[in-house]
């Protein structure tokens, strides 16, 4: 695999868009080329050099080359924005919706990333090692047609309305979310290994929502289905005990199912 | 500033041109007979010239267009474009101000309508005309459910009603006496709605028809320049049809009364395709296109627009309230809903109109059965009821439609559902329209219509100089079989001119900034009767309203360009 190395000269406070940051664009094209990619600062469009030092060997084939971010890139957006494949990995903070809209290919942030990551996702991997911002794999604003495939694994904490409107694909979360988890969700799997703190699956339709940690309050439209043990999601089994709910019957025919860890959820049981 | 358009293919149906070569001179702002010599050249050899497209209904400025605009930023994301010199926009269905303009324009239409206006938010309205560019306009204030009119109507006292419609013109800059779905929105306050149009409107008692006749012996009391603006009752439900004709034959018998223009008929129904159901529900729904065709056919008393579904992801919005609540019960997306004291409502739901589903295959067939089964093309005027049956942007599209059998076929073949062609007529009829025919659905109709046709919709001297200049030869063009081409001249005009000046080059739109003129209706009415009704509308105001009487009226720095029509009362 062929690896292009993007290091970060300087971070400017108006933030660049860089949705042009992603294999399918890269490939083919020699450094000189790469460098005067066309990148947004603000409203202007700027080159990639201008901002960034380009190394490193271009592939021909898009499926075969990664892109490295050295540092931190925490006032650049939209980077791998509808990336079908290869590989990116950041090696610091990136800013806002990493990963948007994506239907292939994986990408790794090793620091935080801000909100909107993988928003309306198609497919691919997104893997952020650590904190995510708001909706991570949520909807365009407005649209009800969410995150259809594809995974993002969040390993520190995300922040409100994760999964909005998802209709497929898998979220997982493995620190604690905000409220508002899965809202209007339809389809699809979250897993939140730590705790949530109110309104998990909101108008939730469809689709599966698993809490490991502690839910501090929970909705009034969800119907009480008993306790399950070491439950089969995704054709994977999660040990341990977990309060199952059907709903939200805020929604007419709502069929979607939220488990939630039985220790220290006591309080949420009718 | 002089201007000579030479050796163009004019279209102009008002005075009798079918695609005659000629030249067009033009004067300060004005059709002329001639120019001098140092009048500035535009050759037109190999192109079509016809007067600037007219649009007598279409959503583009008030309050639910911009409640379109903010609950839908997945519509936005869709189109964004920037103009050189002019303003940004975006927005696919509903546009913003500025890109409405432009788009209007660069597809050769000078004059467009919004086609319904809360009197209260009257300024609103006014408000997103001063920002939407180039195009003349004019809004159409509701009346249908107003509760004067249906208190008055009641008493059967057509001299109130008319003294009442004159005031409400003049104090929110009107043009038209609209109605939407008559009794129906006022029940929908009440969690209802009326069904035909002998149901009565609660609390008020009265009916559809009542309202119907009432309002239309207002009209022409005041000497209105259009007709009533009618939207019928029952939009939307299988077996429409029935109240839609009934609706037709409501108004039949009153004399036709304009003080200007050379409208001869009593009522407007607008959006038709949507009252031309027959079935009872979705499972059997089916077209009633032919009968709703062969009413218009053989009674000279109206005039219709289809709005034609293009088949694309829209936003509806209407103030017939009820019918946006069924809609949204239908599709279950999102749903806006919104009461205006006294006197109207509204509501917004987007739609999916997906070729491949059944319903609208059928329903792009019924608006493309009314084109083609009407035989007389001063019967009918082309609009999509923008946006609720799709963008405005979509007209060269349905020009293309109408043009070629081939074009349509191929949509009924390859891209819609079996429905299109089992349940509607559409796949039977193999007329196709002419460029004459074209321009007299998109300008001399609705300019006559509109009672405008003194000065839009031709080419004759005195005429205002709109003009739209196409990039297609007829003698050369087979539109039957070139209607990619066709689709794509009427989407970029050559030039188009808009009182003598040239706003459009090569789809460009050149002149950025300029306001249109602002229509609306100066009617005069009996002082007694007029003094006597302001009496009643300031204890109304008083008891019901949540605004000062005063705040009430549109000031008249809202138009930069005021166009007062005259209309008087007998």
């Amino acid at each position: 695999m062929s690896e292009i190395i993007l290091t970060p000269l300087d971070q400017p406070e108006v933030p660049l868009e860089a949705s042009n940051i992603k294999p399918d664009v890269f490939a083919g094209k020699t450094i000189e080329e790469i460098k005067n990619i066309e990148i947004l600062h603000g409203n202007t469009p700027v080159k990639l050099s201008d901002f960034f030092e380009v190394t490193g060997e271009s592939s021909k084939n898009p499926a075969e080359l990664k892109i490295i971010i050295d540092g931190d890139v925490d006032r650049t957006k939209r980077i791998g924005e509808g990336m079908s494949t290869g590989e990116i990995l950041i090696k610091g903070d990136v800013n806002m919706y990493v990963g948007a809209e994506m239907k292939g290919g994986k990408i790794t942030v090793e620091g935080n990333a801000g909100p909107w990551a993988g928003q309306t996702m198609m497919g691919g991997e997104l893997e952020i090692l650590g904190d995510a911002g708001d909706y991570v794999g949520s909807s365009y604003r407005g649209d009800w047609r969410g995150m259809q495939d594809g995974t993002i694994i969040v390993h520190g904490n995300a922040g409100n309305e994760i999964g909005e409107y998802m209709n497929g694909g898998k979220i997982i979360i493995k620190g604690d979310v905000n409220i508002m988890t899965g809202i209007h969700m339809n389809n699809g799997l979250i897993i939140v290994e730590g705790n949530a703190i109110a309104r998990v699956g909101a108008e939730m339709a469809g689709g599966t929502i698993v809490v490991k940690g502690i839910v501090n309050e929970f909705l009034p439209g969800f119907e009480y289905l008993g306790v399950e043990k070491d439950i089969e999601v995704d054709g994977q089994t999660i040990p341990g005990a977990f309060y199952k709910f059907l709903g939200d019957h805020a929604i007419k025919g709502a069929k979607g199912t939220v488990y939630v860890a039985v220790r220290g959820n006591g309080h949420i049981v009718p | 500033m002089e201007l000579i358009i030479k050796n163009g293919f004019v279209y102009c149906p008002q005075n009798d041109i079918d695609g005659e070569k000629m030249d067009i001179c033009v004067k300060n702002g004005k059709i002329v007979e001639s120019v001098s010599d140092n009048a500035k050249v535009i050759d037109a050899s190999g192109k079509i010239v016809m007067p600037g497209g007219v649009d007598p209904h279409a959503h583009i400025a008030g309050p639910k267009v911009n409640i379109g605009r903010t609950y839908r930023p997945e519509d936005s994301k869709k189109a964004a474009a920037k103009f050189k010199g002019g303003r940004a926009g975006s927005g696919f269905s509903v546009p913003s101000t500025f890109m409405a303009g432009y788009n209007y324009a660069k597809m050769g239409y000078t004059t467009a309508m919004e086609a319904a206006m809360p009197p209260l938010l009257a300024r609103h309205t006014h408000e997103e005309f001063h920002d939407t560019p180039l195009i003349d306009h004019a809004a159409y204030p509701l009346f249908g459910n107003n509760w004067f009119v249906m208190e008055y109507l009641k008493e059967g006292d057509i001299d109130r009603c008319a003294a009442y419609a004159s005031w409400l013109l003049k104090a929110t800059k009107g043009y038209t006496i609209k109605l939407v779905n008559p009794a129906g929105t006022e029940a929908w306050g009440w969690g209802g709605n009326v069904h035909g149009i002998h149901e009565p409107a609660p609390y008020f008692d009265i009916t559809p028809a009542e309202i119907i006749k009432g309002l239309a012996e207002v009209n022409e009391k005041l000497r209105m320049p259009h007709s009533i603006h009618l939207h019928c009752n029952d939009l939307g439900h299988p077996g429409n049809y029935e109240t839609t004709l009934a609706s037709f034959d409501v108004p039949k018998g009153i004399k036709p009364n304009p003080a200007v223009g050379s409208r001869d008929t009593i009522l407007y129904a607008t959006h038709v395709q949507f009252h031309s159901y027959a079935g009872t529900t979705w499972r059997d729904f089916e077209s009633g296109a032919p009968e709703i065709a062969d009413y218009v056919n053989k009674h000279d008393h109206l005039i219709i627009d289809v709005g034609q579904v293009t088949l694309d992801e829209t936003t509806t919005m209407t103030a017939d309230g009820p019918m946006e609540y069924d809609l949204h019960s239908l599709n279950g997306l999102k749903w806006a809903n919104c009461d205006v004291e006294l006197e109207t409502g509204a509501g917004v739901v987007p739609f999916l109109y997906v070729p491949r589903a059944p319903v609208p295959s059928v329903q792009w067939g019924i608006g493309l059965e009314l084109f083609l089964l009407i035989k007389d093309a001063n019967k009918v005027c082309l609009t999509t009821d923008h946006p609720n049956a799709g963008p405005f942007t979509r007209y060269p599209r349905i020009k293309a439609w109408l043009m070629s059998n081939k074009y349509r076929m191929e949509y009924i073949e390859e891209k819609l559902h079996s429905w299109a062609q089992r349940r509607s007529s559409i796949a039977t009829i193999d007329r196709e329209y002419t460029f004459y025919e074209i321009a007299q659905v998109s300008r001399s109709t609705p300019a006559k219509a509109l009672g405008l046709s003194d000065v839009k919709g031709h080419l004759g001297v005195g005429a205002d100089a709109d003009i739209a200049i196409y990039d297609i030869n007829p003698e050369t063009t087979d539109p039957s079989n070139d209607y990619m081409e066709i689709e794509k001249a009427f989407e970029n005009a050559s030039y188009v001119l808009k009182d003598g000046e040239i706003i459009v080059k090569d789809g460009n739109v050149v002149k950025t900034r300029e306001h249109g003129r602002t229509y609306w209706v100066d009617t005069q009415v009996e002082e007694d009767i007029y003094q006597e009704v302001l009496a009643d509308v300031e204890r109304k105001f008083k008891q019901y309203y949540s605004v000062n009487l005063e705040n009430y009226p549109v000031q008249d720095a809202y138009l930069p360009k005021s166009a007062p029509v005259k209309g008087v009362m007998l």
